[in-house]
């Protein structure tokens, strides 16, 4: 074969049959995904299906799988990501804050800083349910199975992923806006109050609405924090005893009656949409506020 | 401008950059109280229990009594759960990340990746119920040829728990080769190389490292995950080499003693600080391999 030839891509049986078998693998990692989670949805609202009415989220929780609800469930998670949302969020982006326009990165304390929050966001999420059980429930504070201990420890569970995502839109803000700012004679927080934070605003809002409903979804830690009980209120303040939808849904699964099986699927399908609107209202803000500079 | 102005500008200025370090110091202060909470009662934990029993046998019945303390059979659990996890994860998670990355239009781009986004959000509590009431009972119990399964297997969780990182291998590993500068592409294109051939011989050496520690983040996760192997492998804790009985993992135990309620000081509660303390050197070992891996190893391309 001479230079010349080898130029041209030469028709070879083994190659194409490779091709085929590389592009069968290809196919088969998204096969396989995409068949799991239809799977997994048509799965939950057959099972369910019998259950899928109001008196599922109007009744209480309850040993009698025919009348029981999750209505307390509900408003315990509507209770429990909210508050965990107004400690995380102002927490995480003043952190954001810090680590992209303060911090001189050469400092071995910032390094230390930016290392812990990654390490941090890959500890299990039972771990931080031990450490809510020793010293948030029992030990130093002692504040018992309530909403507050469920939002102090979810908090901490979500707070480094709010420092990531909003790091990140702090990060698109564009320098010149920094510059011009500080140029005018504005200081650096009023640089940042001003410019930085207006402009990052869209990025860090979607971001923290999809930490937020990782709170939602959690199950780990609280089943630590004693939340397994049937709760037949709803919680009516921050010292309130409380379950969430995780955790109910838990209970109906573990229950071993096979009458509650249909309960926990139509509980299920209800979490789902739940995070659905949670998830569709952060995909909404991003392309409506998504700014390109 | 008056000096008073200018002057108070700036005391305002440095008490709010106070205060914003020390919102970035709390989560040093959360790793901090991590370490505290696991590490007392599991030192506590060892003054009542032989450390020679706890590391050197595979008798694992801690609430029970008489009690046993052989940690072997959950840590095995744990890493029968997390191989299985990997098997599924690995293979499907880097063909996915190939698809999207290489071959994938920008339109099938945009459809396929939210389907992913939704994949990974949904709640461990629900692939639990994936795996008790359809993947084990559908799958497992019917297709595993050695022995009996039971309601409980590792197998069911250790499949789902696979199907539950495959979105993190994936997206990890696509960004990893999105970050390959196609100059590199479009030079073996140029000599004639095919898609396959790109993906195979150059993306992927190049993107290694970044795919290196998406697989060990996904393994960190697959062992840390609790609800999906409390409600699917089962609570009771034995040394198998049939991944189609039931068995316990680390995680799991911690789960499944927390929801008991164990009395503040008792041996059963300390033994969820030990195993919470093993767990958490397992994840953290392999935390640091991925940061290491990719501090390391990164091509720089600039």
């Amino acid at each position: 074969m001479t230079a010349a030839m080898s130029l041209v891509a030469v028709p070879n049986r083994a190659r194409s049959v490779k091709d085929l078998i590389f592009k069968a693998f290809l196919f088969a990692g998204l096969g396989i995904a995409l068949g799991a989670l239809l799977t997994l949805l048509v799965n939950v609202v057959v099972t369910g299906s019998a259950r899928l009415n109001w008196d599922l989220v109007q009744n209480m929780p309850s040993a009698r799988p025919k009348r029981a609800g999750i209505q307390s469930a509900i408003f315990g998670s509507l209770w429990v990501v909210g508050v965990t949302s107004l400690i995380s969020l102002p927490l995480g982006v003043g952190a954001a804050v810090y680590l992209e326009e303060f911090a001189t990165k050469d400092r071995w304390y910032n390094r230390l800083i930016e290392l812990n929050v990654q390490n941090l966001a890959a500890i299990p999420s039972v771990v931080f349910g031990i450490l809510g059980l020793a010293f948030i429930k029992r030990g130093a504070l002692s504040l018992g199975s309530t909403v507050i201990t469920a939002s102090l420890v979810l908090t901490m569970l979500v707070l480094p992923t709010v420092v990531i995502v909003s790091r990140e839109a702090i990060r698109a803000v564009p320098d010149s806006f920094r510059q011009g700012s500080l140029a005018l004679g504005a200081t650096q927080w009023e640089t940042v109050r001003r410019q930085v934070l207006p402009n990052a605003f869209p990025g860090i809002l979607t971001g923290s609405i999809l930490s937020v409903s990782r709170a939602l979804g959690e199950s780990a830690p609280l089943l630590m924090l004693g939340a397994l009980t049937f709760i037949t209120f709803n919680p009516t303040g921050l010292d309130s005893a409380y379950t969430v939808l995780p955790i109910q849904i838990f209970a109906y699964i573990s229950n071993a009656k096979k009458d509650f099986e249909p309960l926990a699927a139509a509980s299920i399908v209800v979490l789902l949409i739940l995070l659905l609107v949670l998830n569709a209202a952060a995909i909404y803000l991003r392309n409506r506020f998504q700014k390109r500079w | 401008m008056p000096r008073g102005g200018m002057r108070r500008r700036l005391v305002a200025e440095k008490v709010i950059k106070g205060a914003l370090a020390l919102m970035a110091g709390a989560t040093v202060v959360v790793s901090v109280l991590i370490v505290l909470a696991l590490f007392r009662p599991a030192i506590a934990f060892f003054q009542d229990v032989d450390i020679a029993e706890f590391f050197g046998s595979v008798d694992w019945k801690p609430l029970f009594k008489p009690a046993h303390f052989g940690v072997w059979s959950i840590v095995i659990g744990s890493l029968w759960v997390a191989a299985i996890a990997m098997v599924v994860a690995i293979p499907l998670g880097l063909g996915a990340a190939f698809y999207l990355s290489e071959y994938a239009s920008s339109r099938a781009r945009t459809i396929i990746k939210p389907i992913l986004e939704v994949l990974a959000g949904i709640p461990t509590v629900v692939f639990g119920f994936f795996a008790l009431n359809f993947v084990n009972p559908n799958l497992v119990k019917k297709l595993w040829p050695v022995g009996d399964v039971g309601t409980y297997s590792v197998l069911a969780a250790g499949l789902v728990t696979g199907i539950m990182i495959l979105p993190t291998v994936a997206s990890l590993a696509e960004d990893a080769m999105n970050s390959v500068p196609s100059a590199l592409r479009e030079g073996a294109f140029a000599l004639g190389s095919n898609k396959r051939e790109v993906s195979t011989s150059v993306v992927f050496p190049a993107a290694l490292s970044g795919i290196v520690a998406a697989i060990v983040l996904a393994a960190s996760r697959a062992i840390g995950e609790t609800t999906i192997a409390v409600l699917a492998a089962g609570s009771k804790a034995q040394l198998s080499f049939n991944p189609g009985e039931e068995g316990q993992t680390m995680a799991g135990f911690i789960g499944f003693a927390g929801i008991g309620d164990q009395p503040t000081g008792s041996v059963g509660y300390q033994s969820i600080f030990a195993v919470g303390a093993l767990l958490f050197v397992f994840t953290l070992v392999l935390n640091i391999i991925s940061i290491r891996v990719v501090r390391k190893f990164r091509e720089v391309y600039d």
